[in-house]
């Protein structure tokens, strides 16, 4: 049902019931018990939200200052030396820019391909889509551990060992496999009427798909492209094993091997985990709407 | 599905549309299909990954149940079953009902919403970054031993990653941590399908909170709870980055994973064969969940119409 929902839900504006039970609250008065709840939950978030704070107030602290009064007191100096440092000594520029590129070509690349699966599954029904279809999801399915060795030993022997465009090529055709999955139950449900009106008027496959299909889909695309640029992102195994030069990491994998190095500070490791939350966090600011509309469409991974 | 297709797209119409599958499927069978059966094929052979691969039929998958560490290793699993599906389910289900029909009505949308986002933002972390975030607040000398150091507490510090004893324990929190947020924010968005007049009605009856939760809310969330309960699951049988990035599967085996175990011998033993036959084992228990999963989903469907 997750993946039939998500796409109308992420054509349709949010439903207006909460608003209107938040006008209610009148009628919600039972004493100051109702206190206790929300200073629970607001325990709960706080403690949630505590390594991030943590590593904020010591990534712009003295290793002195953190020395002499430990990591939960606020910082009494301020230093970003510990930042300016990791960066360079990681480069990373570099890392960002990898990870720019690769998420952002996979997002770009991976819709690109699920609109094309889906536009002969969904509206062309061409012949047993069924089966196809049931491939794609076993595709999604198969744990990348036992994909990994191969497709180590294939970019191995095809000289793209190390390079980003393997990473690239590889989740794109792992996120289209759900994107095509997603998209093709959409467009199951396209309403013929549109399409055959087109046709009648004269228009080619690729002008539909072009002029008719793709603009009615762009809200549901536009969730897509930002989960495949957030799932790539954060994907650590795949990169980890074909990306092993300095100039060819990401963000992630980078992260997940200092393994202590540039890391002897405590200062450092903060700023460390610091640097990496600052751009997810960015992202999900920016893309916090976009992103809990589509979760339940991503719950199929 | 709707399967009346017009008259207009027999399958001589349907055919012109073949073209655009082509780039998607030649991707598919290359990185997907060839490298699944190589690995399958693999696990049936002795090989260091360079030279011919020498067939040895089950011999893999013998001494695999022979070997103590892969039934660690599963037991471990689900022990990330626990850690990443359970009590995320669970403790998700309670946040997001407390959320929404309590914090909700009384403080607002605005809080309610804010708080999901509070619990939801580990979820948008890379598990690496998060990996660097918690090693370093679980060090000997890290963030934790110092707080309970500064509350007197020296006694319960710990080495909390590099005691076996310890060690699967705070691993296990650190996933229940980065995974509430999803089942969390997946049963909030179940919920606002709810029809709010159940939910008034039955306070007006007098219902207390815990009855309406478990008389409306369960029920009527059952299809998000399955689904979040089963992707979880899933997402934790084959858990790699997590246990990579804090303890490398270590001390001495104590949390090793499936996935970090064959990562092991993928790339630290070369004995790849014997790498393919645990991933084979685990693909296995994958797919017949999934395909549980994919019935169980089809017969909702049914149900619902």
């Amino acid at each position: 049902m997750s993946v039939e929902a998500a796409p109308a839900a992420a054509a349709a504006p949010a439903l207006p019931l909460h608003s209107k039970r938040g006008d209610a609250g009148g009628r919600h008065s039972d004493g100051p018990g109702r206190y206790w709840a929300l200073a629970l939950l607001i325990v709960a978030a706080v403690l949630t939200l505590f390594p991030f704070a943590l590593a904020a107030i010591n990534a712009v602290k003295t290793p002195a200052d953190y020395g002499a009064n430990g990591p939960i007191a606020l910082p009494r100096s301020f230093d970003l030396q510990a930042l300016l440092r990791f960066w360079r000594e990681v480069d990373f520029t570099q890392k960002l820019f990898n990870s720019v590129l690769i998420s952002g070509a996979v997002a770009i690349a991976g819709v690109t391909i699920s609109m094309l699966n889906a536009y002969a599954l969904g509206i062309g029904k061409v012949r047993g889509r069924k089966v196809i279809l049931v491939i794609f999801l076993l595709g999604i399915m198969v744990p990348q551990e036992s994909l990994v060795y191969p497709l180590y030993y294939m970019a191995k022997s095809v000289g793209l060992y190390d390079t980003r465009i393997s990473v690239i090529i590889i989740f794109t055709v792992l996120q289209s496999a759900f994107g095509t999955y997603m998209l093709s139950a959409v467009l199951t449900a396209f309403p013929r009427e549109i399409i055959d009106a087109a046709e009648i008027d004269g228009a080619n496959r690729l002008q539909i798909l072009w002029h008719v299909v793709i603009p009615v889909l762009r809200p549901t695309l536009t969730v897509l492209a930002t989960f495949f640029f957030i799932w790539t992102w954060n994907e650590f195994l795949l990169p980890l094993v074909l990306l092993i030069s300095n100039d060819n990491q990401n963000v992630s994998v980078a992260m997940g091997t200092l393994h202590g190095q540039h890391t002897s500070e405590p200062t450092t490791t903060a700023a460390a985990a610091l640097l990496g939350i600052v751009p997810t966090v960015l992202f999900f600011l920016v893309f916090q709407r976009t992103l809990m509309r589509g979760v339940t469409a991503g719950a199929i991974k | 599905m709707a399967s009346s297709s017009s008259p207009a797209t027999g399958s001589a119409g349907s055919r012109g549309y073949l073209p655009y599958l082509i780039p998607g499927v030649i991707g598919f069978v290359v990185v997907v299909l060839i490298p699944f059966v190589m690995n399958i094929v693999v696990s049936f052979t002795r090989w260091k990954g360079i030279g011919t691969p020498k067939f040895i039929g089950f011999e893999n998958y013998q001494r695999l149940f022979q070997d103590g560490t892969f039934w660690a290793a599963f037991q471990h699993s689900v022990a990330c079953v626990i850690a990443m599906a359970l009590i995320p389910t669970a403790l998700g289900l309670f946040l997001a009902a407390v959320l929404y029909d309590y914090i909700g009505p009384r403080f607002g949308e605005r809080t309610s919403s804010g708080l999901r986002a509070a619990f939801y933002l580990p979820q948008i972390l890379p598990v690496a970054v998060a990996g660097v975030l918690w090693g370093w607040i679980l060090s000997p000398i890290g963030v934790l031993n110092q707080i309970l150091d500064s509350l007197g507490l020296h006694a319960l510090s710990q080495n909390w990653l590099g005691d076996p004893r310890t060690a699967l324990l705070s691993v296990m929190a650190v996933m229940v941590w980065l995974q509430v947020g999803y089942a969390l924010v997946v049963f909030m968005s179940g919920l606002a399908r709810v029809d709010p007049s159940l939910y008034e009605a039955a306070e007006l009856d007098g219902a207390p909170w815990l009855a309406r939760f478990w008389h409306i809310t369960i029920p009527m969330l059952k299809p998000e709870i399955f689904v979040v309960g089963l992707t979880t699951t899933i997402a934790a049988l084959k858990v790699f980055a997590p246990v990579y990035v804090l303890t490398s599967g270590g001390p001495d085996n104590a949390t090793t994973v499936p996935s970090y175990f064959a990562y092991y011998h993928f790339f630290t033993t070369n004995r790849v064969g014997y790498g393919s036959a645990i991933t084979t084992v685990q693909t296995l228990i994958t797919i017949v969940l999934g395909l549980v999963f994919l019935r169980v989903q089809a017969r909702q469907t049914e149900e619902a119409r």
